[in-house]
């Protein structure tokens, strides 16, 4: 029960208080140049909640049997080579370039499937599959699940990071998505012209961001409802 | 682009302003937005960049005859993957508060897009010489831009500039400056002034013709 509690914990958390656009700045570039229809944008958020959920399991994955800190597969092999079985090993410095040879390779294979098993899919996602490795948010959730590397009791299990990424890529679409809806309106508006484009958009996800500011708080509320309920 | 590639004080100089990547390109917008909240963290994230930008140009630029076409953009992002380690590493054995302050923000340079344009649009085709030249004024343009955001931020913010106090004692600090909303107002405002006396000169310049 206490793993429900923190598990809808995580995931308000990544999606609506910290959520990855308003509060951690990560996938700005899709955020201001993917928003100017609903449908696009929605597309956009769909394929990023895709691809960060796959990636952020193979991370996990990887980090767990091979770059943490006495992780079993490195160990394993250094005692077949013949090391001394008491030596701890530890690979997390390679973590970051592991995570984004992962993340590229992992988007190439998610193109190369869903171009394979589900054209209608690959022709509605388009140009933005390939686009999203460059995409912060991806690397940015599977730091954030990792984060506690240096400390094996405090690292999250795959739960937990399922729970982060399909959150945090949930977030990500609505905010996109209110952004998208908010600019097809804006383009009725009278806007000063050297304000017009990107500077707009800026001002109106501060705007935004100012409204999620006021979901500070509601995992606590939700935490305690869940808490009655199960009781 | 032109016929003939760049030169590499022209590639130096139009990384400061005429090319801005902050506020021409609207490239590398989450440092931009996430480390702006005062003037010494800002600092610190352009310096990263910097390393990061110009040692993966000069590593892009030497190997630039072994690119295969379809496998550059994955050289890239390993190369610069490495020296984001290095740059990592190095803040948290000197740094390691500031490298607390700015947390997953320093690993993120990987995916900054500032960089993976600068080695696919300039080093990964000209020589050693012009991928620095390029590499520092791009990297000076950026800190420029990252050090106006942080400026704006930190005196309206806090009443202080690199924590030192500026403003006076009965300045009402506007919290919401360092908070999340203040770097998207900020950033929107300043870019749309920056358009302003980019209209304004190109009109100028029309009517002395």
């Amino acid at each position: 029960m206490e793993t429900l509690v923190i598990l809808v914990q995580i995931a308000i958390g990544a999606a609506l208080i910290n959520n990855f656009v308003l509060h951690y700045f990560v996938g700005i570039c899709p955020f201001l140049g993917v928003s100017r229809r609903v449908d696009t944008a929605f597309g956009m958020g769909c394929a990023v909640t895709f691809v960060v959920t796959i990636a952020a399991l193979l991370n996990w994955t990887f980090t767990y049997f091979i770059l943490r800190p006495s992780a079993p597969l490195p160990a394993w092999v250094w005692e077949m080579a013949g090391g001394d079985p008491q030596t701890e090993i530890d690979l997390s410095v390679l973590s970051y370039i592991m995570y984004i040879f992962v993340i590229a390779s992992s988007v190439q294979f998610v193109e190369m499937y869903v171009r394979k098993f589900f054209p209608h899919l690959y022709k509605s996602f388009g140009v933005y599959l390939p686009l999203i490795t460059t995409n912060c948010a991806i690397l940015f959730a599977c730091l954030e699940i990792m984060k506690h590397l240096d400390d094996p009791t405090g690292l999250w299990g795959v739960h937990e990071a399922l729970t982060l990424a399909v959150g945090g890529g949930v977030g990500f679409t609505i905010a996109i998505s209110l952004m998208a809806g908010i600019r097809e309106e804006l383009d009725l508006c009278d806007v000063p012209e050297p304000l017009k484009g990107p500077g707009i958009a800026l001002i109106v996800a501060g705007i935004m961001a100012m409204a999620f500011m006021g979901f500070a708080g509601v995992d606590q509320g939700i935490q305690n409802a869940i808490r009655l309920l199960l009781q | 682009m032109a016929s003939q590639d760049p030169t590499a004080v022209e590639r130096f100089i139009n990384g400061i302003l005429p090319e801005n990547p902050v506020y021409r390109q609207l490239l590398g917008m989450c440092p931009t937005l996430a480390v702006t909240g005062a003037v010494k963290p800002a600092m610190t994230m352009a310096a990263a960049t910097a390393f990061v930008l110009i040692s993966a140009n000069v590593m892009i630029s030497l190997i630039r005859g072994l690119l295969k076409p379809h496998l550059r953009i994955l050289v890239f992002t390993l190369t610069i993957a490495t020296f984001v380690t290095i740059a990592d590493r190095f803040l948290a054995a000197y740094m390691y508060q500031m490298s607390k302050q700015l947390g997953p923000y320093v690993p993120l340079i990987i995916v900054n897009c500032v960089i993976i344009s600068r080695c696919e649009i300039c080093s990964s085709k000209q020589r050693v010489g012009v991928a620095i030249a390029d590499g520092v004024g791009m990297s000076l343009g950026f800190a420029l831009a990252l050090g106006s955001i942080a400026t704006v931020r930190e005196i309206l913010g806090s009443g202080t500039w690199f924590g030192l106090p500026v403003m006076p004692e009965s300045w009402p600090k506007w919290g919401i400056m360092v908070l999340p909303p203040g770097a998207f107002l900020t950033l929107g405002l300043l870019l749309g002034a920056a358009e302003w006396i980019g209209r304004k000169r190109a009109e100028k310049a029309k009517q002395n013709r």
